[in-house]
């Protein structure tokens, strides 16, 4: 048991080998995870890909069907919630409503019967900017005041595991900002091992140390952000860590640099170092940021690609830059995400357009192209509703 | 109150399919259901198996025993059928009235009182507070007001609204009345509880769609309002139709007034025929739940129960 | 012109309507100040004497009846009230095989006409041989009541957050700690009130009672005793005190209840 003591650090936690089935259907299957101790490590994916169901086994709400879970090498699966030195900040916060915000903080110290209750309770109140608000109802607070107070209610344990379930979901998106950096500087303050749910990739980017991309109850992709976002490996990646432009076609020649494929007669070449499928059919892709927009064809150079001649068939201006969307004959609907640099845009609808990016933009991607959905950018309402489909297919 | 709570009683469990029956389930349930069992559906059974009993041989009065009697049960139908159909009859008449005097009250208190609280609360509380006051008492009080020598009945016959020898108490229409008043809060309450919750909006919408006041009221309100009238016509007519206070001599009744409980009742305490009483018994319970499953799917709120 | 007298027919309905449902409520307390002899009929002139001699008519009948309907409300209160809030409780907090057929046979004492849950409880002891006394009438009412426990608790539960139970389990209590710390305070209002509904419905029972009391007198079993010779201004006192008791419990479950919405509303 862990109680009488508070975690001197953050824990290594460990998933091995984990099934989690429900009737009817199964949530998680055969997954395996490493989180490192004082990590700020970030479990990403769509609703219904099982993330919510790997921290209620985390936090023991639930029990796996297979599979151990190791936390600071000692095998908790059989532990009951309480008595895991592992604390969850919930969805809803799940404050308890007829206590005071003091009460609701020091509930935990109390139950494990540690020294100075609370006082260990305003401490941790004072850290999060709300002692002055100790003696009031969850009820009277606003939603960023309850959110705080559901995370100092959580990391007063000083537990060596803290697990945020989408815990910003509920604040607008002004105070979630706000959150989100709090949130960061209390993690490194504390030192532990927060391990954080959410559907919002850009929370995800902007707060984890390590992000683990989930789909159907398996992993995509592990790694840190900037690697997740710079080489996907899968087109599901590729399409839920921001927007990609993705191509299929075969794979034409390959050098010591690169590797050649022919999409619809253009040939694009991707570093080998950069594609993790080099032969056959392979689908390959490269981020809309990275595309510069031309009026005449580009003079040819070794270090970048071109496609065109295509056609502009809309722009939609959104501050900080323009998105353009680019349809290729026989490739496809590209879009391009251009730095607001000059005044207006200078590329109208209608205009004809190439388009280069430089070689080591590019990124070659896992999945069989014969699986993969082909590259359609979710521009509008029906795309996005036709993938809901198939998803749910 | 708990009688407002069973017209919303279809609130959804949480979606929280991951816990299934447990030790503990079986814990918490066990004792209740046991209980239940022992004494009302064991009752039930007894209930049955009396109907069908025999009067002891040689035995003294009142003592029966078990056999398959079941011309007990033509002998209650030959004997007591007009009190089997008045029953029926009034208990229908008093839902119909309670219903079409508490649906405009409900109305008035859910919906157009929702801008002042305090008046809301206050007629919520008038609309309970027979319940406080008891049934007996309550009831005695119209037996009072409704007698031969009240200030009532000498006015209505000085203004000769009344024939000089009628009598009010005695007569169907003051052991409906005692009926209909008794149950109007059962009535009242499931009607508020759903018109409360009623959006207006949807009222306005319809408007907004070129119908009348009528049609947005038959097309809109009614409808939406529907599971409070079931809840209430049901927690209305059941009591109502085994109701033996009202329909007694000594209260609201006469002798043509009987209603099938003042036979259960005198002959289960008075002339101490168990069999014809439980024969009694288990005709109501059947014409209740013909009639309430008939009802029920009709109005198509299954999901209510 | 037209239109602003209909905007008056429903308010004024609607006042109508309460004024009648209080007439019996004003008869019975008007009654109580009657300066009456045995019966309590003819109006004979205002007096206090019954107010503050309750327990003196009769040998003290109306008080002895009353004391037994208090008692058995009591006991029966409890019983029910802790038999139903474990069913309500399970029933929505678990899934089990026939959880849907508990729920239409917890109904089935709610769509059961009095009458006849009495005629049965009583055609069962006699059956078995149990006299009827103030045992057989808490069993009786501890029957009836179970099933609205149910509904009213059940709502209760069902508006509980599973979360916060989670959370307290996250927070280090066991099973036991979060069921007193967490869950049950967070019923308790639900569980008062269903526990003052079932204290309602066995004290104001006539009908099952009077199948299974045997010599038992409950007050509403003395009030039906009384009526052919007439019930005394004393019985009228008990029921109007009552009736004040109830109504004070109630506004001021009211009143807190309002003034707690209004200070929420004013924090935000």
């Amino acid at each position: 048991m862990a109680t009488g003591t508070f975690a001197e650090s953050g824990a290594d936690l460990e998933l091995v080998g984990i099934h989690k089935r429900f009737p009817g259907f199964t949530a998680i299957e055969e997954l395996n995870l490493i989180v490192p101790a004082g990590s700020f490590f970030a479990l990403l994916g769509p609703s219904g890909c099982g993330k919510t169901t790997t921290l209620r086994l985390v936090a023991g709400l639930e029990a796996p069907t297979a599979g151990r879970i190791l936390l600071g090498g000692k095998d908790v699966t059989n532990q009951k919630s309480f008595q895991r030195p592992v604390n969850t900040v919930f969805q809803s916060y799940a404050l308890f409503p007829h206590m005071t915000v003091l009460e609701n903080v020091a509930f935990g110290l109390r139950r494990r019967k540690m020294a100075d209750p609370v006082e260990k309770a305003h401490e941790v109140l004072r850290l999060v900017e709300l002692d002055h608000l100790a003696s009031r109802r969850p009820q009277q607070l606003s939603g960023g005041q309850q959110q705080r107070v559901a995370l100092a209610r959580a990391i007063v344990n000083r537990p060596a595991l803290l697990l945020l379930d989408e815990p910003l979901g509920a604040l607008d998106l002004k105070l979630r900002r706000q959150m989100q950096l709090e949130l960061k500087t209390i993690q490194e303050d504390v030192g532990l091992t927060f391990l954080h749910v959410t559907h919002d990739q850009e929370e995800a980017m902007t707060m984890a140390d390590t992000i683990a991309v989930m789909n159907k109850g398996r992993i995509e992709q592990m790694g840190a952000p900037q690697e997740l976002y710079e080489l996907p490996r899968t087109s599901f990646v590729a399409n839920f860590l921001g927007q990609s432009n993705l191509f299929t076609g075969p794979v034409v020649g390959t050098t010591s640099a690169g590797i050649s494929v022919d999409v619809a007669g253009q040939k694009i070449t991707v570093p080998v170092d950069r594609a993790h499928r080099t032969t056959g059919d392979i689908t390959i892709g490269v981020r809309p940021e990275k595309l510069t927009l031309h009026r005449s064809k580009p003079s040819h150079d070794p270090r970048a690609n071109v496609m065109g001649p295509g056609r502009v068939i809309d722009v939609s201006f959104s501050g900080v830059s323009t998105q353009y969307l680019v349809e290729v004959p026989g490739v496809g609907k590209l879009i391009v995400f251009a730095q607001n640099m000059t005044f207006g845009s200078e590329i109208r609808e209608g205009d004809e357009v190439w388009l280069s990016w430089a070689i080591d933009h590019g990124f070659g991607l896992e999945d069989d192209p014969a699986n993969a959905p082909r590259f359609s950018p979710d521009l509008d309402t029906r795309t996005i509703a036709a993938q809901h489909l198939l998803e749910e297919a | 109150m708990a009688l407002a709570a069973l017209s919303t009683s279809t609130a959804q469990a949480p979606a929280d399919t991951s816990r299934k029956s447990s030790p503990v389930a079986l814990f918490l349930l066990l004792p209740g259901i046991l209980y239940l069992v022992l004494f009302f559906l064991t009752p039930l059974v007894s209930l049955l198996l009396t109907s069908f009993k025999a009067p002891t041989e040689f035995g003294d009065f009142g003592q029966f025993s078990y056999a398959f009697r079941w011309e007990n049960y033509a002998d209650v139908i030959a004997t007591y059928w007009p009190h089997i159909i008045r029953s029926f009859g009034y208990a229908l008449a008093a839902t119909f009235f309670a219903l079409i005097i508490s649906y405009p009250l409900a109305y008035f208190i859910g919906v157009k009182a929702r801008r002042w609280p305090l008046l809301q609360s206050l007629a919520l509380v008038m609309v309970i507070a027979p319940f406080f006051i008891s049934f007996l008492l309550r009831t005695l009080a119209w037996k009072q007001i409704f007698s031969d020598e009240s200030f009532l009945v000498t006015s209505l016959k000085a203004m000769s609204l009344l024939a000089p020898d009628a009598h009010v108490t005695g007569t169907a229409f003051s052991v409906i009345f005692g009926l209909t008043y008794n149950f109007i809060p059962f009535m009242t309450l499931p009607l508020y509880t759903t018109l409360e919750r009623l959006d207006v909006r949807y009222l306005e919408a319809g408007s907004d769609l070129y119908a009348s006041p009528f049609h947005v009221f038959r097309k809109v309100t009614i409808p939406l309002s529907m599971p409070g009238i079931v809840a209430g016509t049901l927690l209305t007519f059941i009591p109502a139709a085994g109701d033996y206070i009202n329909a007694s001599r000594e209260f609201l009744g006469g002798t043509g007034t009987q209603m099938i409980g003042n036979v259960i009742e005198a002959n289960f305490l008075v002339l101490q025929n168990f069999p014809a009483g439980a024969a009694l018994s288990i005709i109501l319970m059947s014409v209740i739940l013909v009639f309430v499953s008939i009802y029920v799917k009709k109005s198509g709120t299954e999901e209510l129960l | 012109m037209k239109h602003s007298i209909g905007k008056w027919v429903l308010p004024a309905y609607s006042a109508l309507a309460l004024l009648i449902l209080m007439i019996p409520i004003g008869y019975t307390f008007v009654y109580s100040f009657n300066d009456s002899l045995k019966s309590n009929i003819v109006w004979r002139g205002f007096t206090f004497d019954k107010w503050l001699n309750v327990c003196n008519v009769q040998n003290g009948a109306v008080c002895e009846a009353f004391g037994n309907s208090i008692f058995i409300a009591v006991v029966s209160t409890v019983a029910a009230t802790t038999l139903g809030t474990m069913i309500a409780i399970a029933m929505v907090r678990y899934r089990f095989k026939f959880r849907s057929q508990l729920s239409l046979f917890l109904f089935l004492p709610m769509a059961t006409p009095e009458v006849v849950l009495g005629a049965g409880l009583a055609a069962q002891f006699l059956s078995i041989g149990v006299p009827k006394d103030m045992t057989t009438i808490i069993l009786a009412h501890t029957m009836f009541s179970i099933s609205f426990v149910v509904v009213a608790v059940k709502a209760r539960v069902a508006t509980l957050d599973p979360a916060l139970e989670e959370a307290g389990r996250d927070l280090y209590g066991s099973a036991l700690q979060v069921f007193l710390r967490i869950t049950f305070p967070l019923l308790l209002p639900g569980i008062l009130a269903a526990a003052l509904l079932s204290f309602a419905l066995s004290f104001d029972d006539f009908i099952i009672t009077n199948f299974n009391s045997g010599n038992v007198t409950t007050f509403p079993k003395y009030i039906w005793v009384s009526a052919a010779r007439g019930i005394p201004a004393e019985a009228n006192v008990i029921a109007s005190a009552v009736f004040i008791l109830a109504l004070i419990i109630v506004v001021s479950v009211q009143v807190s209840g309002a003034a707690r919405a209004k200070r929420l509303a004013k924090m935000n």
